[in-house]
């Protein structure tokens, strides 16, 4: 399943690429007359003459052995220009996750089992919060955070030990992260007060079991695999979005490197990136499967969770 | 949708101001740029920055522009945007699943997994892609989120219309010769109308975001032409430098309308269930 996802999405990378307007030579020339003999070279090179599936075929195959071709705006090796800026958005998105399952699941929890005044006001403000779009919550938190207090610096430059990437990578991932906090915290806090409305709950507590284990064995167990579907579902939203707040902070990333290859139309560097974000989003399916299988003996690995 | 709406007092507090929030917004989007005091897209360098004063309510923005014009000419593009990525994605969504509620067998299997793979892809990746391919611009943009949306539409739809399908009523009608085109259209459908319209208003509110972010990231609405996510972009230096009203208004223009769209789906949704 993940390799045929993978290989019907490479070729819809491909093909769409493919599709665009304006020759590949005059891609790679930049648009300059080149004598005959050095078309024969590019020609040879690029395989320009091969049909599309062959084409394909050499894309592929390069991709697989690391070599996403070269970039024709910068001239280097694609690779090594994802490689340079990869890691920027790999910390943004793993930050990020990181608050939205402590903070989106502890808020999810704490509201659910305690119904009241916490409750109601958790639901007021995750509703707002969800629906905060990414770029907004960033210059809100830029204005507040980084221009009137001064607590975060406004650009996220990163590159000066760890500390600092925490201080400078934190407005972002905040940012990145809190619409979708807010939507797994609804989740979590939907599926622990139906699991707690449930009889063998009910049962657990009038046989006196004592009520941190009824939490932790009845209520939070089963109430997992709901919340590890939405917590799933929204990290892998954030590899795309990554794009968006990498822009807002002018992070040196790949997703804000994939906008302006798109505005350069430099089309090896929006492939490879394509690419990379695409297998991202499917492998982290593939881990929310794997947890299912862990959480729940009645899930087997290759069947759909229901 | 019109009896969901009318339907006073069973809205709430919350329902009826997002109501309110709606109709603004969509009276905006269709006489916006009549209403408009100034010239939205004339930039006057000198008044740059220029804050709120007695006519112009909400300052000039970085090239001196009635923030205020600019964001009532903007929400023609902000909304119909999305209403175009929600109409075609559930026009697709409903052949996809009417198609393959009918057919079953191997032509469903095709339908899924096909849908299936579009799940990898994003809906701004895709529409990155496409204005890659086609060139920066809404339409583009448009169609590939339609097509991203595409498998939850299908999806959701799949599940009612394979309930509608087995349905008594839809046997006596085949039994009595009635073509499928005409019961889907005129039977199934209108017994569908309720998750329908709720997933279309849920739907709304993830378009206009996305859209809204495209335009945001260059690649979508070009200026000088108005939209809400082309204001924040050009306006974010101001957040820098002491002018943030700009960027914010157009900010709190999408995020309310969101807000709005999002409270009106979940009631639609909540009767489209019960």
């Amino acid at each position: 399943m993940l390799a045929g996802s993978l290989l019907v999405a490479s070729f819809v990378i491909f093909g769409a690429l493919y599709l665009a307007p304006g020759s590949a030579l005059a891609a790679l020339s930049g648009g300059r007359a080149l004598p005959a003999a050095s078309i024969a070279i590019l020609d040879q090179r690029y395989h320009l003459n091969a049909p599309f599936l062959a084409q394909y075929w050499y894309w592929l195959d390069n991709a697989v052995h690391g070599n996403l071709g070269i970039s024709i705006t910068l001239r280097e090796n694609v690779s090594t220009l994802i490689g340079n800026r990869i890691w920027t958005t790999a910390g943004l998105v793993l930050y990020a996750s990181l608050i939205i399952c402590v903070l989106g699941i502890g808020l999810g929890v704490l509201a659910g089992l305690r119904p009241g005044w916490l409750d109601t006001s958790a639901l007021v403000t995750t509703a707002v919060t969800a629906a905060i779009p990414s770029f907004v919550a960033s210059i809100v938190l830029l204005l507040v955070f980084a221009v009137k207090l001064g607590w975060f610096p406004a650009l996220a430059t990163g590159g000066g030990g760890f500390r600092t990437d925490v201080k400078t990578f934190t407005l972002p991932a905040v940012a990145l992260a809190l619409s979708s906090l807010a939507i797994v915290a609804r989740v979590t806090r939907a599926a622990i007060r139906e699991e707690a409305d449930k009889e063998h709950v009910q049962t657990a507590i009038s046989r006196g079991i004592p009520p941190r284990q009824v939490i932790s064995r009845h209520i939070l167990r089963n109430a997992a695999i709901p919340i590890t579907t939405v917590s799933a579902i929204t990290v892998a939203s954030l590899i795309a979005v990554s794009a968006v707040v990498e822009t807002a902070f002018s992070m040196n990333g790949i997703g804000a490197y994939l906008v302006q290859a798109a505005q350069s139309k430099d089309l090896a560097v929006v492939q490879g990136i394509s690419l990379v974000l695409v297998t991202a989003f499917v492998v982290v399916n593939l881990l929310a499967d794997v947890l299912y299988a862990v959480l729940d003996p009645r899930v087997k690995l290759g069947t759909k969770a229901s | 949708m019109s009896r969901g709406l009318m339907n006073k007092g069973k809205l709430g507090v919350a329902g009826n101001a997002s109501a309110v929030v709606l109709g603004v917004a969509v009276l905006a989007a269709v006489a916006g740029p009549r209403l408009a005091p100034d010239n939205p897209t004339l930039p006057n360098l000198q008044i740059a920055w220029v804050g709120p004063m007695a006519g112009h309510l909400l300052g000039f923005d970085f090239e001196g522009r009635d923030v205020l014009s600019r964001l009532l000419a903007g929400a023609q593009s902000s909304m119909l945007g999305p209403l175009v990525v929600v109409a075609l994605a559930m026009a697709g969504g409903a052949v996809f699943a009417l198609t393959a509620a009918w057919r079953r067998g191997a032509t469903d299997a095709v339908i899924s997994s096909g849908l299936d793979v579009l799940f990898a892809f994003p809906g701004i990746l895709l529409a990155v892609l496409a204005t890659t391919v086609f060139g920066a611009g809404l339409t583009a943009a448009a169609v590939a989120l339609a097509i991203a949306y595409l498998p939850y539409v299908a999806r959701v739809l799949r599940s009612g219309a394979l309930r509608e399908r087995n349905q008594p009523y839809v046997q006596a009608l085949e039994v009595q010769g009635v073509s499928v085109t005409r019961i889907c259209l005129r039977h199934v459908l209108p017994n569908m109308s309720r998750i329908f319209v709720a997933q279309a208003t849920v739907l709304f509110g993830y378009a206009m975001v996305d859209l809204a972010a495209i335009s945001f990231l260059g690649l979508g609405v070009q200026p000088p032409a108005a939209n809400w996510g082309v204001m924040i972009s050009e306006n974010e230096p101001g957040i820098l430098q002491g002018y943030p009203l700009p960027a914010l208004a157009a900010g709190v223009c999408v995020v309310a309308v969101v807000i709005a769209v999002n409270v009106l789906g979940e009631r639609l949704l909540d009767k489209a269930v019960r």
